[in-house]
Formats: structure tokens, sequence, C-alpha cells
């Protein structure tokens, strides 16, 4: 719930944030290139050839293969493969979330995207496409037991199911009396069908082969035409150039049609599209496989299931390091920044006080969410790049830093004052009586309480997902949709954020314990 | 002369507190400063050592003198720095500080302000408490104290710092009598030994028995001043007579 509330929150961002990051490459891309060699954003070197697409819950496009950890397949893995190597170089995958693909591509953080993304003249204003390198429709699937829904006029009066942003959600909203559903993820849309929330799905051919299972089936005729195409930054029509040029070959040559056959997606479509009228003997092997590796994790014996659960532990101990480097380091910088704003409030001339104090509210009163996306997608457009990790802390410290500062203030005042006279009476500096008389004071009540922000901050650092830091909550995503096991993943991932938890309560504890000793009931 | 404050005065608002009050003392003298509450006391004595910044006024102590600006700068305040060094104060409400023991209250400002070293420090702090006879009590931390033990602790930090002057806001107001009467023997004690000392105070008998001079102030004015007996016997004006007698009757 959350995470699509999130999900959705961020697309809207993102929308804005495109049109400020193409304003600003309007202003950049002016000094003609010169050079025929190929711009390549992102490369690492002369053979790089980057790109991105999010591998989440995304059979059979680009998605990490259940068969074997660690390991990322899909039709377009292989498609962007072949063109690389057309290219005469590497082909690279970045793993970003859907929301952040396009921001990422005008970014210049990688140089193309593909992901089953619509040709839509929305789209269009935003990037350059490719030629498709995939044209299909969108299907009707339904439990294998209704009767009569086998067209878009037959929905109304139903709850029909889709996914956001997609020729189909269109589709449906256009109908008069259609209950429309919109999802994040296949796996939940394909479950609530399973599960009677919804009376049928409306969704791309490929995607209702591979999500379909034994016990729905597709109905009615195909309806309307989806075209995929590759993404690129509208300042580069020459990399765009050269990769259609690649598609052209790999679609004459044949190796665009034995990929497709390979994942069981040719289809009379495709062969009207491309004019390629031959039957290629290949076997749908990758179809196959995953169809197989599906079924056999279904009827999972204990044994294969712990045996699973044990290979997620180092992926699920990475994304542990990850939320704890970045919750650490965030702590660190919010604690320093709060009790420079706190003192700024409590003691400050005027002007910083007013400065501080908006500081403040601004950042209590927005959204962290937003401000994540903001200082990752949104500085570039200022000339500020910082990578994922330093936004991702960055953004996670500023924000506490606002609670901290809150909370630091109120144990300042928590203070008596004669604390402070009886400081300078001993002709301490007002430095030296903070230091040495009315922070340690003030500690004491904060210790709690910030007890409690570390804990909040541990959690809220899933946030930074979305801006392709792979921590906990995005390893559980990741996990959970490609082997539709929501509860062993999601027990042992909380259990990896309660433990990153617990020192921090014990650490605190300790301080309260040695705190209160000290200072016992002490008050005058 | 040790201590010369100059037509010192104060508002808040309004009100006037402080309406012109001079002052000159000499080494050794123990004075005590009564009145009505209200009139002004205990903000006089804050403001000799600017806890309290005066609206006007001179204050020189030893060789530091400082006149009080209109508006109050940085150099103003590094001059009231200097001042602070020659005076002590004490508190009503004692103000030790008590996150750390009575020990390392006694040892805090000489060796963070004075830069002394740790162990001298500390046997100039031992040598304090066991003069005010809290050499028993050293490592406890203040909230173990009692209220007279806590007055003596107090005025044991603030002696640490070798000050000319020390001022008292009311010591004993927050103590029973057989409380007070151990903080005001420690007071007596000072004064053998020469220490200037100047005592607001409610407490009558110490200060008819213990000053070498009372000063009586009304309404930010000093109405009277002069010997204990004398005053306390005869008072020359009518306003102290007045209030000597509701107090004492």
């Amino acid at each position: 719930m959350i995470q699509t509330i999130a999900r959705s929150l961020g697309r809207f961002i993102v929308c804005g944030l495109l049109v400020l990051g193409s304003a600003a490459s309007v202003l950049t891309s002016c000094p003609a290139q010169a050079s025929s060699a190929l711009v390549v954003p992102g490369a690492q070197s002369e053979h790089d050839f980057p790109w991105a697409s999010d591998g989440e819950a995304n059979v059979p496009y680009v998605f990490h293969d259940p068969a074997k950890e660690g390991r990322v397949t899909g039709f377009e893995y292989e498609l962007m493969g072949a063109i690389a190597q057309h290219l005469h170089r590497h082909s690279r995958f970045i793993q970003n979330g859907w929301d952040g693909l396009i921001p990422g591509l005008s970014r210049g953080l990688y140089a193309m995207v593909i992901d089953g993304i619509e040709m839509t003249p929305e789209h269009k204003e935003a990037v350059l496409f490719s030629h498709p390198y995939y044209v299909t429709s969108d299907r009707i699937m339904v439990r294998r037991e209704q009767q009569g829904l086998e067209s878009l006029a037959a929905l109304n009066g139903h709850a029909v199911g889709t996914i956001k942003n997609t020729a189909a959600e269109r589709l449906l909203l256009q109908q008069d009396n259609v209950s429309v559903r919109s999802y994040d993820e296949e796996t939940n849309l394909f479950s609530d069908l399973k599960n009677g929330r919804l009376d049928a799905v409306l969704i791309d051919e490929p995607i209702a082969h591979y999500y379909g299972s034994d016990d729905m089936k597709l109905v009615g005729p195909p309806i309307g035409t989806v075209a995929y195409g590759i993404a690129f930054s509208k300042d580069n029509p020459a990399l765009r150039d050269a990769v259609d040029n690649a598609l052209t070959t790999l679609q004459h040559d044949g190796t665009l049609h034995r990929i497709l056959a390979r994942w069981n997606l040719w289809t009379p479509q495709m062969a009207a599209y491309t004019g390629d009228k031959t039957t290629l003997d290949i076997k749908p092997q990758a179809w196959e496989d995953y169809r197989r590796t599906m079924e056999s994790m279904s009827g999972s014996s204990f044994h294969a299931i712990m045996y699973r659960y044990v290979r997620f532990i180092p992926l699920i101990g990475q994304g542990a390091v990850m939320t704890l480097a970045v919750s650490a380091l965030a702590m660190i910088l919010a604690v320093a920044m709060g009790v420079v704003l706190a003192l700024g409030r409590h003691y400050g001339a005027t002007s910083i006080k007013i400065l501080c104090g908006t500081y403040v509210e601004i950042v209590r009163g927005t959204p962290l969410l937003i401000q994540v996306l903001f200082i990752f997608y949104g500085l570039p457009a200022f000339g500020i790049r910082l990578s994922p990790f330093v936004a991702g802390v960055l953004s996670l410290g500023f924000n506490y830093a606002a609670y901290e500062a809150e909370n630091y203030r109120a144990g300042l005042l928590s203070v008596p004052r004669g604390q402070m006279e009886a400081a300078i009476a001993l002709n301490m500096t007002h430095f030296q009586a903070l230091r040495l008389v009315v922070v340690p004071q003030a500690f004491r009540t904060v210790v709690p309480v910030m007890t409690n922000d570390f804990i909040a901050l541990i959690k809220d650092s899933s946030l930074v997902s979305v801006i392709t830091l792979t921590e906990l909550s995005q390893t559980y995503i990741r996990l959970s949709s490609t082997y539709y096991d929501y509860v062993g993943t999601g027990l042992m991932v909380g259990l990896a954020y309660l433990l990153i938890g617990l020192p921090f309560v014990r650490l605190a504890r300790m301080a309260e314990k040695r705190l209160g000793r000290v200072i016992g009931q002490g008050h005058h | 002369m040790v201590l010369q404050a100059k037509d010192i005065r104060k508002s808040f608002g309004d009100n006037d507190i402080l309406r012109g009050i001079s002052l000159e003392v000499e080494r050794g003298e123990l004075i005590s400063i009564i009145g009505p509450s209200g009139c002004g006391k205990s903000t006089f004595l804050r403001c000799l050592n600017f806890l309290e910044h005066p609206d006007a006024g001179d204050v020189r102590i030893e060789d530091v003198g400082l006149t009080s600006p209109r508006h109050w700068h940085r150099r103003d305040e590094a001059q009231a720095h200097r001042l602070r060094a020659h005076v002590g104060m004490v508190f009503q409400s004692f103000n030790l500080f008590p996150h750390r023991s009575v020990l390392e209250n006694v040892m805090m400002a000489p060796v963070h302000v004075k830069k002394m070293d740790h162990e001298a420090a500390r046997r100039i702090a031992c040598e304090l408490l066991k003069k005010v006879g809290l050499a028993a009590v050293k490592d406890r931390y203040p909230d173990r104290l009692s209220g007279g033990q806590k007055q003596r602790a107090a005025i044991a930090r603030a002696l640490a710092m070798r000050p000319s002057v020390m001022l008292y806001d009311e010591p004993t107001s927050a103590l029973d009598p057989e409380l007070s009467e151990e903080v005001l023997s420690v007071m007596r004690a000072l004064d053998e030994e020469g220490m200037t000392q100047l005592v607001v105070t409610h407490d009558m008998r110490f200060a008819r028995a213990a000053s070498d001079r009372v000063l009586y102030l009304e309404e930010g004015k000093i109405v009277e001043s002069g010997d204990p007996d004398v005053m306390f016997a005869n008072p020359r004006e009518a306003r102290t007579r007045r209030f000597l007698r509701t107090l004492l009757s």
C-alpha cells in the first residue's frame, strides 16, 4: 500500500522533474558535435554500453532469473546484448526503479532505457525512440471458469485490473462503466485476479503469457496495437540512429526472430510487422525453462524452500549493509547538523534564528520522498550531480537534521537558566558553558528520542531505493516478486531490520542508564 | 577600594528597577543589602558582574572597569569577561552542575577557564572543600547533598577562581535555619580572612551581627546605608524604620 502510494507519487514528481530536466538539457546542448564518434552517456570506457531497466517483477522483459541467483535475463536483455555486440561494445545492465528510468536517462546515468516502454505521444515528448523492436496487443485474461467477458464492451460493470500508465489502462478508462484498478507490479495484479478481487485483467500479451497460470485463460481477440521502443535522451539522435541501424540488421539477419522464438514471443503480428514470413526451427527454450522453474517452485519441498532461503542470506546481507551504511552516515550528518541548527535557533542572532527556523519548517513540512527525488534528479538542473549513495545519505541526513534540531532545542530548553548563569559567573565563555554545562545536561533528555529517530531513520532509508540503491526493502521487493514468496522473504528481511536496529536500542539504554546514574533525579 | 559602582541604571520595559545606584567597597568589607522584594537588590548584584547588562553606569573591580554601552558589543563582552575574573557569585538556588561530582564542580572552572594543571586544580579544590566542611562528600553528586552542603559546595566552587569579591544572592533563602547557619558560618570565616563580600539577604540577624555595613534599597535607590548597629537600632529614614518594623515585629 505505502509502496504503491510512494511509487505513484514518485511518478507524479518525476513528470515535473522531467520538464525541469529537459529545459536544462535544451540550455546545455547547443554546441554541435563535430566528431562522428558515438557519444554514449554513462559509459565508463570506450566499449561500455550502459542501459537501464527495472528488473523487478518484469518477466519476460528483463528480470532476475529465479533458477539462478544473481543472473539477469529476459528477451530485452538478450536483445541489448545483440545490439551491443553489433556496435562492438559490451552491454551493461543498470537496475533502476520504473519511476527513475527516464529521469536517469535525462541525467546521463546511462545511454538508453528498454523496459517495454510504449511509444505513446506523451512519451515521445520526453524521449527519442528507436524503431519498435516488438509489436503486440492487449489481451483480456480471466479465471478459467469465467464466462462472457470476451470484449472491451463486455467488461462494463466489472472490476478490471491493469498496469499503471499503459495503453491498456487508457483503454479501460475510456469505457463507461468499468471499475479500473491500476497496479505497479504484475505479481500483485495476477494474484488479485486469482483470488477474485478482479474479474478480468487487460494487459500486454507477453505479460499475460508469462504471468497467467493454469487456472486462468486468455479470451477474445487481441485489442489495439502496442509498440515498444528503446528510449534515448532527446539530445542524442546520433546514438539513436546507430541503434536503429543495428536493430534493422538484427531484424533482417533473423537475430531478433531467434531471440523472440526462444522466449515463445514470435507472433503472426511480429511476422507481419517485420515482413519475415520464415518459420525457424527453434525450441522456445527460455520460455520452457522459465515455466519449469516456476512449476518446480510451486511444489517445492520444505527442504528446497529452506535451501532457497539460505541462498537469500548473502543478498539480504548486502541489502542490510547498504541500509546500515546509508542510515549510519545519514544519522551522523543529522546529529551534527541538528546541533548546529538547534544552537542557532536557541542562541543565534535574529537573522540566524529565522534562517534555522525556516530550514526546520520547510524540511519538516515536505515529504522525504520528494526531497530524495529532488536532490537526486532535480539538482543536476543546477549543475550539482551526486552519486545515488551520496544523494541518499544527504537527503536522509538533511531531513532528519530538522527533527534532531527540534529535539535538541527541547533538550536545551529543559536545562534551567541558572546553569548557564552559574557557568558565566565562573567566567566560562558562552561556548565553554554550552559544551561543559548545558549540552551534557540537554543530552540526557534527548537520548531516548534520538533512539526513536534512529530506528525511524533505518526504516525511512527504504525510500532511497527510488534512486537506484539496492537496500533491504528493494532486496525484499526483488526476491519476493521473483519467487512469488512474500511471507518467507518478508520475515527474513523484517528480521534483518530488527537486527540492525537492536544494537542502537541497546546502546541508547546504556547511555541512558549511565547518564541516569550520574544525574539521578537531580532537579533543583 | 576594591569595587566601585557608579550610577547603575536598569529597567525592564517601563519598569525602572535600578534608578542610579552608586557604591564603593573597601577591601575586606562585608556588606549586606536589604530591602523589600522587588526593590532591585538582586538585579543590582547581578549588574556588578554583568550577568545582567545595566542600561547605564560604570563598574570597576580591581583594575578592570566597564562602562555600560548603549549597545553590547564583542569587546564589551571581552571586558566583562576580564572583570568576572575578580568576582565570584553564589545563587539562591545553588546552581551546582548536576552532571558532575562536587569535586568536579569545584575543579571545572580552574581547569577550563584558567587552564590550570589538573593535579593543581584538584589540590586546590580538595583544600577548599575541606575548608567548607565537605571533604567527606567530595565524590558525591549534587543531588546526594543537603541544601546547606550544596550551598557550601557552591561557595567553594566560586572561591576556586580566587576572586577578590564574592557576591551572594540570597544564599540562605532556600534553607532551614540550622542549614543556613552552616552557610553563614562559612561566610563569617571568609570575613575573618579578609574576603570582600556583598550579600543580598533577608536574614536580618546575620545582616546585623556580621556586616560591616548595611544598605537599605527601596524602589531602585539606596535609601540609607551605614553601620548595622546604628541602622537597626535607630534608622535615619522613615522608610527604613517602617521596613525594619514590619520585618522584626
